[in-house]
């Protein structure tokens, strides 16, 4: 990845790609991070439009409400402001306000950010800062805050209190960057003395591709599913001929390598993350050390879906893809075997297949440095995903025990909470406007502010749903917006989304009994649907027509005062 | 190494980086004379020049070079160690 060839992708036809408006703002030269970014973000499927201010106008072009900033109307701002500015204006400063200045730093960026705010709707992505030393008190400047690498390390640890209390931005860490890949590259103070431009030209792949994984995660791009080989990936040596005895892992060969990648999946199992293994090896012997080797991290409890078999890898990966209902494109695929990641790239392109480096002390440098999962939230509930994925394959399992559908669904005892938004419940809601994909008639990706509009809003009806059944919660599962039509009479289904996981369960006849008892109480007489296609929400094409909605110029109608109400086996829980 | 030599592969450099088949340099040769030899290109331009002889130019020089020629000279003096 370098700067020319991501030049080179600016010049490709990007007709075809989801565009962004963005606007990046910067104290120093900024025209080839604007390149970097953008032609980074073309190699990614992602064409970005990109107002690019004039040098060193952050401040003027958010305070002044008339800026070109505003008139570009960005969904995403990116902020670069460069330590070696900073540091210009630590040294201006008398010594007696030194000590002061982190904090002072913080509360403009504050400001900027709130101002922003009030005037626009939009993610805000800000730098963090390189940690360099200005060389003045030596190790010395560890230990007091008149040192200016005291007082920069400050603003990097408080910046991440700050982003913390604003849902709609983002620190693109290039501190970590910069610490990963080393100061001879992160700069070339010849082009900052020569051209004004701080980070060196191998430096702004990384700097761009930091905003990018941002602006992926911030429109739903994002990864839910980490399927592991075992062979030499999740352990050295090959079990089916070494026995469990004599797989490297923990102390043993090389295995504190394969320690390090259990470790990684696993915190991220507990982030939410599935984990789903997908091996050439016959199962019970594939998931013995699972069971017994006393050095493994992961546990068959870890596993979300356990495929071990000797079928191709790509129809086993279709096959974990069925059980979870997720996007082929959030899935990751790690495995040592070249010939396994190119069966699988070739027949599931989707599919994210590291090249994984030959050698094993090299797996977790390299998969770190990928970013491969990229978030921007994360709620308790993330964790509980593998639980809930397990109780499934459960719920797979009880079901083939009866005869018909509809007495299995009245055995599972489903419990649905309906309930208004409230501020506890919203980043998770945000999160499920953000990813869903298959169910969700329009999908509308509205930011966590868009929602909390809604929420204050007097022409919204807004509700989600939980479920539960008798082998556990599925949690927040179903969100709807009603937004007041242009007859007042009419309620315009603005967002009508459901995880896939609860599918097949009469949710939404349930959902939708819920929907007119309270859009009759809030005097609407029609619900007005629209189903917007997208590649990937195939499975709501008939949504309206199964749910008996009459289609009339290109949308569907509901009359509430003749609705029948729709038999589910799902009750309403009272609290 | 020959002044040509160094203009030869100098010149190499820019049909790589300004992706421009037509580019022929001369000693006389200024940014002017170059579509798309610009102060963002010319950065591009250093630094793919330094990789390719393994030198380093110093600020002053790749602010001030007058043409191609003097950049091929400092290049040549620094590659043939003088």
């Amino acid at each position: 990845m370098d700067f020319r060839k991501l030049k080179k992708n600016l010049k490709k036809d990007v007709a075809q790609f989801p565009s962004y408006r963005a606007a990046l703002l910067g104290d120093s030269a900024t025209q080839m991070l604007n390149q970097a970014i953008r032609g980074y973000a073309i190699g990614e499927g992602l064409h970005l439009d990109v107002f690019e201010a004039d040098y060193d106008q952050i401040e003027r072009q958010v305070y002044d409400s008339e800026s070109e900033l505003y008139q570009s109307a960005p969904q995403f701002v990116i902020i670069f402001q460069s330590a070696q500015k900073l540091m210009a204006k630590f040294h201006k400063l008398p010594k007696e306000k030194q000590a002061a200045f982190a904090d002072d730093h913080l509360a403009n960026l504050r400001q900027l950010w709130d101002v922003m705010n009030r005037r626009i709707s939009c993610t805000i992505i800000n730098f963090n800062f390189v940690e360099v030393d200005d060389g003045v008190f030596g190790n010395f400047a560890t230990k007091t805050s008149y040192s200016f690498l005291y007082q920069l390390r400050k603003i990097n640890f408080e910046l991440m209190n700050l982003a913390g209390e604003y849902r709609n931005v983002f620190i693109n860490d290039v501190s970590a960057m910069h610490n990963r890949i080393g100061s001879n590259t992160a700069f070339d103070t010849r082009m900052y003395v020569s051209a004004k431009m701080v980070f060196g030209i191998d430096f702004l792949p990384h700097v761009a591709k930091g905003c990018v994984d941002i602006i992926k995660a911030a429109t739903g791009k994002i990864k839910k599913c980490l399927i592991l080989d075992l062979d030499n990936t999740t352990w050295g040596g090959v079990i089916g001929d070494d026995g469990m005895e004599k797989i490297q892992i923990g102390d043993l060969g090389v295995g504190r390598a394969f320690t390090e990648l259990q470790s990684w999946a696993k915190q991220l199992k507990d982030r939410g993350i599935v984990l789903a293994i997908c091996s050439k090896n016959t199962e019970h012997i594939a998931k013995e050390p699972f069971e017994k080797h006393p050095d493994m991290v992961l546990r068959l409890d870890d596993i979300g879906v356990f495929v071990a078999n000797w079928e191709n890898k790509a129809d086993n990966i279709k096959h974990i893809q069925s059980i979870l209902n997720i996007g082929f494109d959030s899935m990751v695929f790690i495995d040592d075997n070249p010939f396994e990641r190119n069966l699988v790239r070739q027949m599931l392109p989707d599919v994210t297949v590291p090249e994984l480096p030959e050698d094993p002390a090299e797996y977790m440098p390299f998969l770190r440095s990928l970013n491969l999962f990229e978030t921007t939230a994360f709620s308790q509930e993330d964790g509980k995903r593998t639980s809930q994925y397990q109780a499934e394959a459960k719920r797979r399992a009880h079901q083939q025990a009866f005869s018909s559908l509809d007495e299995y669904l009245k055995k599972l005892e489903m419990l649905s909470l309906v309930k208004h938004f409230d501020e506890f419940h919203l980043p998770r809601i945000a999160q499920l406007i953000q990813r869903s994909n298959q169910f969700n008639l329009r999908t509308i990706r509205h930011s966590e502010q868009d929602i909390q509009q809604i929420m204050a809003g007097n022409d919204f009806l807004d509700l989600y749903f939980t479920l539960e059944d008798r082998f556990g919660e599925h949690g927040l599962i179903s969100v709807v917006i009603l937004k007041k039509g242009e007859s007042p009479e009419n309620a315009f289904i603005d967002t009508w989304i459901m995880s896939c996981r609860v599918l097949k369960r009469g949710m939404e006849d349930f959902a939708l009994n819920k929907i007119v008892e309270r859009a009759a109480k809030a005097g609407y007489k029609k619900l007005i649907g629209e189903y917007l296609q997208t590649p990937k929400n195939g499975i709501v094409k008939d949504h309206y027509q199964e749910l008996g909605f009459k289609a009339v110029n290109g949308h569907w109608e509901l009359d509430i005062d003749a609705y029948q109400t729709r038999p589910t086996f799902i009750e309403e829980k009272s609290e | 190494m020959t002044f040509e030599e160094t203009l030869s592969q100098v010149n190499d450099i820019f049909i790589d980086v300004l992706d421009d088949e037509d580019v022929k340099l001369k000693y006389e040769t200024t940014a002017s004379d170059v579509e798309d030899w610009d102060s963002l290109t010319h950065i591009e331009l250093v630094v793919a020049i330094e990789k390719h002889f393994n030198i380093k130019f110093t600020a002053g020089e790749i602010q001030g070079f007058a043409n191609v020629g003097e950049m091929c000279d400092s290049i040549a003096g620094r590659v043939n160690g003088n």
